[in-house]
Formats: C-alpha cells, structure tokens, sequence
C-alpha cells in the first residue's frame, strides 16, 4: 500500500491556468510531496481512477468539467468517495463553497493560496486520510467484504431489517476429545486450517460466515446483501465443507493423524439481519427462529448420523437436481411442535 | 497616489515562498498565457459568451493577484462579477482599459525579470 504519511504523499493538482498549477505544484513539491496536475476535471478523473493520490487541490472554474462536477462523480464512486478534496479556488459567493463542503470537499482555501496555510491544511487532511484508512483496514480484517461494503454505502447503525435468508451453523464432531489429544499449537494449526476450507466453500457460494466460536461457525446466505437462491448455495456450500473436511482428514490419516468430522445444520425463514451490540462494539448477525432451528439441526446431526440437515423451507427452496432424504418430524430442543427434517446425501456435486 | 503595477510585498513573499528563479520562469508562462486570457475576453464579449467571459476574467483576476498585480486583479475581479452587461453597455471601453493595465503589467514583471 502507498505511504500516505505527511511527507512523500502523492498529491494531484486540478487547475486549468497554467500560472496556478505550476504555483501550486511548486509549494508541494518543496513541502516534500510528488505532484501530478491535470488541467481539467475530466482528465482528472481519469488519472484517480487509476488510483495512487492521497489527496486532490481541485479548482472549481474549469472549462470542459468543473469542479462541481468532480466532486459529485468522486462522491457516487466507492473507489474515490474517501480521498480528500482541497477546493483551491477564487471563487466568488459563500454560497459556491458551502456547495463545494456540501458535496464532501474537505477543505476551502482561497487563491492566492498561502503556503503556511496551505501546509497546515494538507497535513490535518492527510492526517485524516490516514486514520480513515486504518478504520477502514481494521473493517476489511474485522468484517466479511459484504459487511464491510454494506457500512461503506449504508453507513453503520443499530438495529435490523426483515430479510428471507438462510442460516448455518457448522461444528466439529468429537471436538473436545480431539483437542485434548492434541498440543494448543497444533490445535490452532488444525482451526486456522479447518476455518480456511470452510470460509472458501462458505464465500464461494455467497454466504459469509458472521460468527466463529471455539471450532463452531454460523453463516448467513442472504443478508446482507440479498441472494437469489440462498437455499441452494447454503446446501451446496455444505455439500462442498463435506467434501473438503473429508479431503482434509484423509491428509491427516496419511500423517498419522485422527480425521475431523462436521456437522452441519441448514435453516431458512424471515429473520431480522443486522447490527447487534453498542455503539462502540458491534456485530452483524441474524436473529430469528430459523436461527434456532439451524442451531439445533446442527446439534441433532450427531443423533441422525447424518452430516447435513436442513429444514422444510430449505428444502423447499432446493432445486430438483438436490436429492434428500425425509428424516419425518423431529422434536427438537425449544420448538414445541415436531420440525421435518430432511438429511442431504453427502458426494453429490456441490 | 496611484496603486504600484506591481505590489512589491505580494511579489517579494512569492519569491521567498516559491524561490526567484522558479518565479522567474512563473513570470515568463503568465506573459505568455495572460495575451491569450486578454484575447479570450475579447473574443467572449464580441461572441456574447458570458460563461466564457466570466471564466476569462475569473483567470486573470487569479494570476493577477498571485504576482502582485492588484489593479489588474481588480479590474477583472469588476468585470467577473459585472459579466457581460455593464461592458456591452459601455462599448468594450473596460476591456481596452484592461489591456492598458495588462500592458503595464506585463511591463514592469519583464524588467524584474531583467529582460
């Protein structure tokens, strides 16, 4: 990643006077940063686009595009939305630099721009940079990409909205046994190897796994961004966990090892999708009765001898080509009807 | 007494901030670029292209401040925020009177270049 510390950042400076640009790059140049210019707002763009600046001077008086326009097309791309915007201009009318604050410039400094001025400006500006990208990595190690976009565009709040998605819950079989036999180095060796395979087959059929615990994890396929057919992709990951969980154990047989063994639980309703906790400590996550039920179809595995359950809704929301077999109605732990389960055959084709 | 061409504070802090012969060569692209400001304005008022008589007259006013050249960044700042207007229904006469300044302008930075 490029070092955008105060000293070396890579500056653009928009202007379409030449006497301006040069000034301009000049003073920066001699504070210690690289400089390109551009003399329109189209050719600026594209030069952002192609990303490497940590930070815009812009002007606002351009012919061809505007400043205005700049900012409004930064504004609407993802890519470009967080980079300061230094608005160097001789603008006439408050009303032209509230507009330019309004569509997300950081800063105003009137031409002719004061180098002291100026300075102290671009160093608070990258400064902020800075710490907004550390947020940002911290969200990007934290948080699925999903989430991490989802914060981005919608911005973060409490509480949820109704979504139809499905839940799963994964878990090793005979952890505690297996653990005990085992040193903590290897034990983590094992979960960091385990969670890899099962993140890969969780992602690549759209879900995102939202929580990990010990050597559980719950996964949601649906929410937050939406997925046509969650039912599915859900049954195909788990399909795909099997398989993978099945190679991984023949790798350790080969090692002199004791194979791991999962079980997964499949649940899909309306449940409420969104952030849980407090305004400093928050997570994503799904609650709802499928929830439940995902939970105890995953614990229920072990007495079915069967590695994958799901519920009626799921599958419901199968296509033909997924064969399963009717377990009947079990009565589970908390629900006070009987639920009908249905077990999917492990080695169909995830 | 008449306003300096050139106001020597505003030039002398340029130099420092910027170094003499980095404004030297500042010089040599304003004398360059400002006839062809001067003529968009004319062009622009002849064409009764506001937009583009403001943006020529926003330039000038801009570079004429950054090198000292108060009189002359006044003179464009009037006919910026005036528009096309008050110069039609004077005849051109503030842009003849521009191009004096600028004469003089261009002038006075030429011999603190030495040429």
């Amino acid at each position: 990643m490029r070092e955008s510390g105060h000293k070396g950042a890579r500056l653009l400076v928009v202007d379409d006077n030449k006497v301006n640009r040069l000034l301009l790059a000049r003073g920066l140049e001699l504070q210690g940063h690289s400089v390109a210019s551009a003399e329109n707002g189209r050719v600026a763009l594209e030069m952002l686009r192609r990303g490497g600046f940590d930070l815009v001077l812009l002007d606002m008086e351009m012919p061809e595009m505007d400043g205005f326009a700049v900012l409004e097309e930064m504004t609407a791309d993802l890519q470009l939305r967080d980079l300061p915007v230094i608005v160097t201009s001789s603008l006439e009318g408050l009303d032209n630099i509230v507009r330019c604050i309004e569509l997300g410039a950081e800063d105003y400094l009137p031409k002719p721009v004061s180098p002291v001025l100026l300075k102290a400006r671009i160093g608070a500006s990258l400064e902020k940079k800075r710490l907004r990208d550390q947020q940002k990595e911290l969200v990007r190690r934290f948080a699925t990409p999903e989430v991490a976009q989802d914060l981005q565009t919608s911005g973060f709040a409490l509480g949820g909205k109704r979504v139809r998605a499905t839940v799963m819950f994964s878990d090793i079989r005979d952890s505690t046994a297996l653990v005990e036999a085992l040193p903590p180095e290897e034990t983590i060796d094992l979960l960091n190897t385990y969670y890899t395979l099962m993140f890969d087959a969780i992602s690549g059929h759209g879900g995102i796994v939202n929580l990990m615990l010990g050597d559980g994890l719950m996964a949601i396929f649906g929410a937050p961004l939406p997925l046509a057919d969650h039912c599915e992709c859900a049954v195909r990951a788990g399909l795909e966990m099997i398989e993978l969980v099945e190679m991984f154990g023949r790798d350790r047989v080969a090692a002199g090892k004791p194979p791991i063994r999962i079980g997964i639980g499949i649940a899909t309703g309306d449940m409420v999708a969104g952030y849980t906790g407090t305004q400093e400590r928050a997570t994503y996550t799904c609650i709802g009765d499928p929830v439940n039920i995902a939970s105890r179809l995953e614990s229920h595995t072990k007495e079915a001898g069967r590695p994958i359950l799901i519920d009626d809704a799921t599958r419901a929301g199968l296509g033909a080509e997924i064969a399963v077999d009717a377990l009947g109605p079990v009565p589970l732990r908390g629900k006070s009807r009987p639920v009908e389960v249905f077990a999917v055959p492990v080695g169909q084709k995830s | 007494m008449t306003e300096p061409t050139i106001d020597e504070a505003t030039f002398r802090a340029l130099q420092e901030a910027a170094g003499a012969d980095f404004v030297k060569e500042l010089v040599e692209t304003f004398l360059t670029e400002a006839p062809i400001m001067l003529d968009d304005l004319r062009n622009a008022h002849a064409a009764s292209d506001a937009d583009r008589f403001r943006r020529a007259a926003h330039s000038l006013k801009s570079n004429s401040m950054t090198f000292g050249a108060l009189t002359l960044g006044a003179m464009a700042r009037t006919l910026e925020l005036g528009g096309l207007g008050p110069v039609q229904q004077a005849g051109g006469k503030p842009i003849v009177a521009l191009g004096e300044e600028y004469a003089r302008v261009a002038q006075a930075l030429s011999e603190r270049n030495g040429a």
